[in-house]
């Protein structure tokens, strides 16, 4: 199907109905009971597993098969960001020409930083990297600022041209829309006590992630991801192959920074808005941990990681002090007001701590990722079943 | 004319000579041994002739062009193939997935994005790689681990992964090190057959007396980064200034 062999398109398949089934899947509490807030089933966090899922697919093409550890992916999601609210402000408010926008883009200025930056390997990629997006970000706040509107962050107004949108019929600003399709317009369905929200951007990102998704999978299974691996297994051999390490990296370098871009576009075309925090070394790390802690070099792994991290931050940056009260009111006084102090730590403005030590934990245990983890209780399950089987022959 | 002509190379590291003024012709079609104790520069002269070295006088020409400022991938798409002293693997690959990279090199050049076609689809290169696994006896090993096996598997897969490429010129630096006897003799006769099944020139470096001596059509005797005498096997084995080279060395 579609040029994969049975077992990939199986897989895939799998891969599309959970992500169309995601609003169900990411709200198994009742929308009244105390576990809610663990719920994650609506839009703006949805949109972002999407989002920061095929950024990190992306970024997996780069680091999982060829082993470059980029830390400046941040700066294309930035410059994605922008090319697509500056499409908004001059010629449509329809996501299609901000997403091609925000994909060339950042494929042209992933060209020119990796084309420096794959001069060196190892750390010094790495370095370079780094310096080029924080230079990026330094930019957007000082000489740039024509462009990106410094520090209050590029926004849609309403005196926009917007040329092939036609005089504004509102006095309210527009919102990006996929042809007649609002991206904000979403449909809530109430069965029992759950409440499932549908909306427009979440199904949206959720496509172009699915299709990014498909291109990363072809790119694993083809002689060009073959020739990654290579680059990451033996450069040295690979040159006296007879192969140019360097147009292979730098193919993959700019496929992942239009990953970046696009996601980037996506950011922006759910909230026509951008700003140069996005391009912050900060965010450049985040994909990084999000590649790791779901699997390096694995098909699933970014997307389990970019959903498990931003579902965290999520969930830990919403528990505050009251809440944590309620949690340990059965303890006795001072015993509750030491644990809730301790826990405070760890959520709320803290939850980075939570990543932290979640971090430390699953590359200490699992360095293979949450994808490992899968496998392994996979492993042991067949294990156990075999054993069962073994015991009762008859059966 | 030889295929391979190198003329007064000269290579310094730091103050150590460690080529001074290499001659050597190697022609088509034969086998040519460079033999000399450790630390003759043997490796040196070829890590010059596939572009990991540059040398700092001198000249190299292959099938009448210069490999010199030219990059390892453009020698190699010239006509040379290299095996390493240590093998040098696809470690993370499986053992077809080595051999299958070099037939991709050799078809689609140092460089080509076929980023959505499928490897199961290249029915051509497998076949390619799965006949050259045959030939070097490692068909039953297709889908393992290319970093697991035992170094003298790993030697032989290199082997494989130059072969395929049916390069003009094959530089072997010590292809039996590490290997068992048996091992060693299983080289050797599929050195030779390739041979003859292929016009190949070959240049090997080569402890291994016994190796030497049932391959080499030509024998260049390298001490100190000097080439001492070129002869063919029957004249080397008496000769005055090998036994000078490796006096104190295992007998010639
Ligand atoms: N990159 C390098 N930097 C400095 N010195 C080097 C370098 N490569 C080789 N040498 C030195 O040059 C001399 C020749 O080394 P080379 O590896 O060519 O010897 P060889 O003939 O291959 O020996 P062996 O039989 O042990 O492989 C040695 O003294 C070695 O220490
Ligand atoms: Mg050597």
């Amino acid at each position: 199907m579609l040029g994969l062999n049975a077992k990939d398109s199986r897989f895939m398949l799998i891969v599309v109905a959970l992500t169309l089934l995601t609003p169900f899947i990411l709200n198994p509490f009742p929308a009244d009971s105390a576990l809610a807030q663990f719920n994650a089933g609506y839009p703006a966090l949805m949109q972002r597993f999407a989002i920061y899922g095929l950024m990190a697919i992306g970024f997996n093409i780069l680091f999982g098969l060829t082993g470059y550890l980029s830390f400046g992916h941040a700066a294309f999601l930035g410059v994605g960001s922008y090319a697509s609210v500056w499409m908004f402000k001059l010629l449509s408010m329809n996501v299609i020409p901000a997403l091609i926008a925000a994909t060339l883009v950042s494929g042209v200025f992933a060209l020119a930083i990796g084309y420096v930056s794959l001069r060196r390997s190892g750390i010094y990629f790495s370095i370079l990297t780094l310096a080029f997006a924080e230079m990026c970000y330094r930019l957007a706040y000082s000489v740039l600022t024509p462009i990106t509107n410094g520090e209050t962050g590029l926004q849609i107004t309403l005196s926009d041209p917007r040329i092939l949108d036609g005089a504004p019929t509102s006095s309210s600003l527009p919102t990006p829309g996929f042809f007649g399709l609002k991206m904000n317009a979403a449909h809530t369905i109430d069965i029992a006590g759950w409440s499932f929200t549908f909306s427009v951007g979440y199904y949206f990102c959720a496509v172009i992630a699915l299709i990014g998704f498909y291109l990363s999978l072809r790119i694993f299974r083809s002689p060009f991801g073959m020739m990654l691996r290579a680059v990451k297994s033996n450069q040295q051999r690979m040159n006296y192959t007879g192969l140019n390490s360097r147009p292979y990296t730098l193919a993959a370098f700019v496929i992942s920074g239009m990953y970046a871009g696009l996601a980037g576009g996506l950011l922006a075309a759910m909230d026509p808005l951008a700003g140069a925090e996005r391009m912050q070394w900060t965010a450049s790390g985040e994909v990084v941990l999000m590649t790791i802690v779901g699997g390096v070099g694995t098909l699933m792994g970014p997307v389990l990681g970019a959903g498990f991290i931003k579902y965290c931050e999520n969930i830990f940056s919403k528990i505050n002090e009251s809440v944590l009260h309620s949690w340990f009111s059965f303890l006795p006084d001072g015993v509750e007001d030491v644990v809730t102090w301790i826990f405070a730590r760890f959520v709320g403005e803290g939850w980075h701590l939570t990543l932290g030590v979640m971090f430390m934990l699953i590359v200490t245990f699992l360095p293979g990722g949450l994808v490992e983890g899968g496998k392994r209780l996979a492993a042991r399950r067949k294990k156990k079943s075999d054993a069962d089987a073994a015991k009762h022959p008859a059966e | 004319m030889g295929i391979l002509e190198v003329k007064g190379v000269h290579k310094r590291f730091g103050g150590l000579q460690a080529l001074g003024n290499v001659n050597l012709s190697v022609k088509e079609n034969t086998v040519h041994a460079i033999i000399g104790p450790n630390g003759a520069g043997k490796s040196t002269l070829l890590n010059c002739l596939v572009g990991k070295l540059i040398p700092d006088s001198g000249s190299v020409m292959f099938d009448g062009q210069s490999v010199l400022g030219r990059k390892p991938h453009e020698i190699n798409q010239m006509g040379i193939s290299r095996v390493f002293q240590t093998p040098e693997i696809f470690t993370d690959l499986t053992v077809i997935e080595n051999v299958m990279i070099p037939c991709f090199a050799k078809r689609d050049g140092a460089f080509r994005l076929h980023g959505i076609e499928s490897v199961q689809d290249e029915k051509g290169i497998i076949e390619q790689a799965e006949q050259m696994l045959a030939d070097v006896n490692m068909l039953d090993k297709r889908n393992m681990h290319a970093g697991s096996m035992s170094r003298g598997d790993k030697r032989r897969l290199e082997m494989a992964m130059c072969l395929v490429q049916e390069p003009k010129l094959l530089l072997l630096d010590e292809p039996t090190a590490g290997m068992a006897r048996a091992d060693t003799n299983n080289t050797i006769d599929l050195l030779k057959e390739i041979k003859e099944k292929r016009d190949i020139t070959m240049a090997i470096i080569e402890h291994d007396m016994h190796v030497v001596f049932s391959l080499a059509e030509r024998i260049t005797v390298l001490a100190q980064g000097t080439p001492l005498v070129e002869e063919t096997p029957e004249n080397i084995k008496g000769h005055p200034k090998v036994r000078e080279a490796y006096l104190g060395e295992a007998q010639v």
